[in-house]
């Protein structure tokens, strides 16, 4: 195709640049400075979609950000692929390859329009109404087949393969939006010094003057002085979306769209987080449709558009069109038009005796003007045909036979950045139109977007602004009389469930929707919003909600404001996920936390797991060994004779002061006074609830030095939680706390050659059995290193933990790696450490407790110290409640008759597997392993009253069977404890 | 996104802060009773408007203060330090 419909001259175009691209695999051609749409019209191509419900033809309506029907995919492939990009915002580019939506199998011919006859069947809430009944049939039925009809674009089918970046600014005055308001408010502010950022969705700035040739060089002038501030930033191609509290606004900049296909190595866009002292919004006006029967023909748009088209984009729309307004503007429309050769078969005013220099201009150039009259039908499939006039009132219409028709009923202030801070908004009964009113953030809204109708306005709006969001002194503003327009379903005479005169284009909602809604007895218009989903498409209603409201104000007799409107959310036009997510794909989407020993773990062939944020080696297979097998073998050799595993991912605290013991004794549950330096003791932690938070070993260093760990997941809660109470509750004592999670490395070595592996390494301490008893710290240097060694034991054999240094964790580790192969000495995973201590009856804070346990209910009350007269959660097992509840679920082990079963983990105990659904249940499974060591499986629960059931028989029933079980002590492997010993 | 005057830092982004629910609110002795320990543990006068709350600049010095928020619209309405009385 040829550019049919390209005027030879005028508008921001450059005719030097042929630009080829495809429209649903047509090739067409446009030229550098146009957009989708323009290109398209120039084309002579109106119809670009099928609607959301009803899959009727539609073209294109607007200029800008708030089009409602040409909607479009966008991209050379699946990777670079966006759906539902407005064609009057899209750039033209070099090769871009755009398609329609919605449509099967094409534009021209699409089997969906079956709905648009069926249009009587799909009334408002059609949703709720229709099927509802059979049930089970919406899911089944009903609603994969409504879904495959309605929609809009479809999502790509590969990862987006663009970059984006993001960043922060801050400012003094952002100015939103560069058309002759915002441009003055820019310049006015940065007259003053102030650092000013202005955005602009276009790729040029002049905003509504880009359609103004007389204008061009006060633009130009304009240009050229923001230019010469150095205190300005400009952003071009950048939509603000969203404004946040304290004025914060996110914008977002197209870096890399317009230049086509371009490489993904320079980020496709920005997201900008600007924190600005005052915000100026300087966002336009957006015009009405005019709501009349069969209104959504393609080739009917908005008149302002039109005249876009012809005075920046040099596209004539059509070639003979019909101009309807409730407003003086479209009269400049139709001369517009007129003089590029269109032409204008009608003008029709709904207004009885409109007057005004733009009427005077339209009447000198010999176009017939219609007043008091309306459009009472359309006709035309794919492309308006011709539309019915009638004087207001009469029944007689004459047939004017067109391919377009221009529409107007006057402008609304965009206040959707102003909604969404919060703002109050104010009705103007002379523009018919709310506008932004009490602000509640640092805010000016300028130029239309604050109601003012001619550029002197606002440019004086723009100026006054500017100076304000400085802090100086405002003139009074220009007087000017506003014009209003028309809200709501224009009079057309004709039965009003007969005709569809479409209110919200992109939800394909009607006039008689919106009736029917407010008939059902729907008042609210949030109610009537959510009914009829007026408004709630992807364009938020811009065309739409000031209509949706004239016609409920109309039909209720209730004026707009005591109806009030709709609260406006970000973002202010569709934002790809891109923008969000910024940097943080893939691995950057959260932090990994590695151990000093990962890399060794790594090397060594570990299997590793999330715990947390970190990675922890799970097991080392060996050859084609299973995950049981090695883990089988893990635990043998640990028993037997020696293993060496990684715990440096337990939380760590260092807690000193003068006070360090009394702040333990008010924290854990443990009494700390008599703890000697050198000596450790098992901690518990509670909520003040009673319930057991955490739990670790703690080592006594000194007098006024402690070493608290915490469980893996929980050591950012508790320091937390230390804080708060050092902070606020106990500020009587003198304590410092610090984590130490990061700083050290922590080698467990484990099983009755512990100690033999390690003596070699270890200067500066007797670690004998006699000098160094179980459940004792020394500090000493271990492999040339300093550190704190800990006896202890998570395995039930003589353990031992060394502390040392992160930078020098995985020399130490290799040192005791290479001093235990003489020992047979095995690396072993988490696997394996849940096993052994699982055999030995040592809970797992969140495995075996879930937020409800108390010390007493996993059989930990030989911890508390008694004698102290607070501490955090005391108080709340003294309760009543608890002390009177006498079916507590409490730790217990069990074994299952088949001692080849290995229970599920969370699996329920019932005392009868056969009694009926739903069963009691009087437990749960918490822990549940294959013991190497006893060579059948184990399990911990907790059972209700569980400690007084043991040696009963209950069942965990499973499908099609049940297993019984037989409750045991939950210590299973070496329950004197003489391994500790060794 | 807010800004949270710090009494410690100044203001600074909400991100870098975590919320500790009510303040003032007295942390009842060991010997309470059932009533009062219960008032303590679980009752919170959950105002519309200002509301007295604990914050703490966690991504930051890492203090706990006392802040005074309006509920109905999110903003602070002053923020002082442990132990001060608002003015
Ligand atoms: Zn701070």
């Amino acid at each position: 195709m040829t550019q049919t419909y390209r005027l030879a001259t005028g508008g921001l175009i450059d005719r030097s640049r042929t630009v080829p691209f495809t429209f649903d695999g047509k090739a067409m051609t446009g030229h550098a400075g146009d957009t989708l749409a323009s290109a398209l019209l120039a084309n002579g191509v109106h119809l670009v979609g099928r609607s959301f419900k009803y899959h009727r033809p539609r073209g294109i309506v607007s200029a800008g950000a708030e089009e409602p029907n040409a909607l479009v995919g966008v991209g050379r492939d699946e990777g670079h692929y966006t759906p539902n990009l407005r064609a009057t915002q899209v750039e033209l580019y070099h090769g871009l390859r755009a398609e329609s939506q919605n449509r099967m199998p094409s534009l021209e011919r699409d089997v969906g329009s079956i709905t648009d006859r069926l249009w009587r069947f799909f009334p408002a809430g059609f949703y709720y109404k229709t099927f509802m009944w059979p049930k089970g049939a919406w899911t089944k039925f009903f609603e994969p087949r409504i879904r495959a009809i309605a929609g809009l674009g479809r999502s790509p089918a590969a990862p987006d393969a663009a970059r984006y970046a993001q960043i922060y600014a801050h400012c003094d005055v952002l100015v939103i939006g560069a058309g002759p308001a915002g441009l003055s408010a820019a310049l006015t502010a940065a007259e003053t010094g102030a650092r000013v950022i202005i955005c602009d969705e276009q790729a040029q700035f002049g905003g509504a003057l880009l359609a103004e040739p007389g204008k061009s060089a006060w633009l130009a002038e304009q240009r050229a002085r923001l230019a010469g501030f150095a205190n300005i930033t400009m952003l071009p191609r950048t939509i603000a979306f969203g404004y946040f509290p304290h004025n914060m606004i996110g914008l977002a900049q197209d870096l890399t769209d317009h230049q086509g296909e371009a490489s993904d190595d320079a980020p496709r866009g920005r997201l900008w987080q600007v924190r600005a002292r005052q915000v100026i919004t300087a966002t336009g006006a957006i015009e009405r449709p005019l709501v009349f029967p069969d209104n959504d023909r393609p080739g009917i748009m908005l008149a302002d558009a039109a005249r876009t088209y012809v005075e920046r984009y040099a596209v004539k729309p059509g070639n003979r069109a019909v101009v309807f307004t409730a407003h003086d503007d479209a009269y400049r429309a139709a001369v517009s038009l007129h003089r590029a050769g269109v032409a204008i078969a009608a003008i029709v005013d709904l207004r009885e005796s409109p007057a005004g220099p733009g009427l005077d201009a339209a009447r000198t150039a010999g176009l017939p003007v219609r007043t008091h009259a309306t459009i009472i039908g359309t006709e035309g499939n794919l492309r308006v045909a011709a539309v019915s006039v009638a004087t207001i009132g009469e029944t007689k219409s004459e047939r004017i036979a067109c391919d377009l028709v221009l529409m107007s009923g006057g402008f609304t202030p965009s206040v959707h950045l102003f909604s969404q801070s919060r703002g109050k908004l104010a009705f103007d009964p002379a523009l018919d139109a709310f506008i932004p009113g009490t602000p509640a953030e640092p805010t000016i809204a300028a130029g239309a977007a604050a109601g003012c109708q001619s550029l002197e306005a606002a440019i004086a709006s723009g100026r006054a602004a500017g100076l304000s969001a400085t802090g100086q002194a405002v003139a009074a503003p220009v007087a000017e009389t506003g014009a209003a327009g028309f809200l709501g379903e224009v009079p057309h005479g004709r039965d009003p469930a007969s005709v569809r005169a479409f209110v919200d284009f992109q939800n394909d909602v009607t006039a008689k929707d919106i009736t029917l809604a407010l008939s059902e007895g729907f008042r609210s218009i949030e109610h009537v919003k959510r009914y009829t989903t007026t408004g709630m498409a992807t364009d938020q209603g811009k065309t739409s909600n000031m209509n949706a409201l004239g016609i409920v104000s109309k039909s209720l007799g209730v004026a707009i404001p005591s109806i009030g409107t709709t609260t406006f959310r970000m973002p202010y036009t569709p934002i790809p996920f891109g923008y969000f997510a910024g940097y943080a794909r893939g691995e950057l989407v959260e932090p990994v936390r590695e151990t000093p020993i990962h890399a060794w773990a790594a090397e060594h062939g570990a299997v590793f797991e999330d715990v947390s944020l970190w990675k922890r080696a799970r097991y080392f297979p060996r050859g084609a060994e299973t995950m049981h097998d090695a883990v089988a073998r893990e635990c043998a050799a640990v028993r037997a004779g020696v293993g060496l595993f990684d715990a440096s991912t337990l939380g760590k605290i260092e807690i000193t002061g003068p006070d360090a013991a009394e702040f333990l004794n008010r924290m854990y549950v443990n009494a700390w006074t008599k703890l000697k330096p050198g000596r450790l003791r098992y901690g518990i932690l509670l909520r003040e609830d009673g319930f057991i938070i955490d739990d670790g070993v703690v080592g006594r260093i000194a007098d006024d030095r402690f070493h608290v760990t915490t469980t893996t997941g929980g050591a950012a809660r508790v320091l937390n939680m230390m804080e708060d109470y050092l902070q606020t509750e106990f500020t009587d004592l003198k304590v410092w706390l610090t984590s130490t999670t990061e700083q050290y490395a922590v080698i467990a070595v484990q099983g009755p050659r512990a100690r033999a592996v390690i003596a070699p390494l270890v200067e500066d301490a007797d670690i004998s059995a006699a000098a160094m008893p179980h459940m004792s710290v020394v500090e000493c240097r271990v492999a040339g290193v300093p550190a704190r060694l800990f006896r202890v034991s998570f395995t039930g054999e003589l353990g031992f933990e060394i502390n040392v240094p992160a930078d020098y964790g995985r020399a130490v580790w290799e040192a005791v790696a290479q001093a235990g192969q003489a020992h047979g000495i095995v690396p072993y995973g988490t696997e394996t450490m849940h096993v052994l201590r699982a055999e030995k009856g040592y809970i797992i804070v969140g495995q075996e407790t879930d937020g409800t346990a108390t010390p007493d209910d996993v059989g930990l009350t030989w911890a508390i110290g008694k004698a102290k007269p607070d501490f955090v959660g005391k108080r709340a097992l003294a309760r009543t409640a608890l002390a009177s509840q006498t079916d507590r679920k409490q730790l217990v082990g069990l074994l299952t008759a088949d001692p080849a079963e290995v229970l599920e983990e969370g699996a329920h105990l019932v005392a009868d597997p056969a009694q009926a659904v739903p069963m009691t249940m009087l437990g749960h499974v918490t822990s549940s392993y294959w013991s190497a060591a006893l060579n059948r499986s184990i399990a911990l629960a907790m059972v209700r009253n569980g400690r007084a059931r043991i040696g009963q028989t209950l069942h965990v029933p499973l499908p099609g069977r049940s297993v019984a079980v037989t409750l045991t002590d939950p210590v299973f492997y070496d329950p004197e404890g003489a391994r500790l010993d060794g | 996104m807010l800004l949270i005057p710090c009494p410690y830092c100044g203001e600074r982004p909400e991100i870098e802060f975590s919320y500790g629910g009510e303040a003032h609110v007295v942390r009842a002795p060991a010997n309470a009773t059932d009533a009062e320990w219960t008032a303590f543990l679980y009752q919170r006068s959950n105002a519309r408007g200002s509301y007295a709350e604990r914050w703490r600049h966690a991504h930051g010095c890492g203090r706990f203060f006392n802040a005074r928020r309006n509920t109905v619209t999110d903003f602070f309405e002053q923020t002082y330090k442990i132990g001060e009385v608002p003015a």
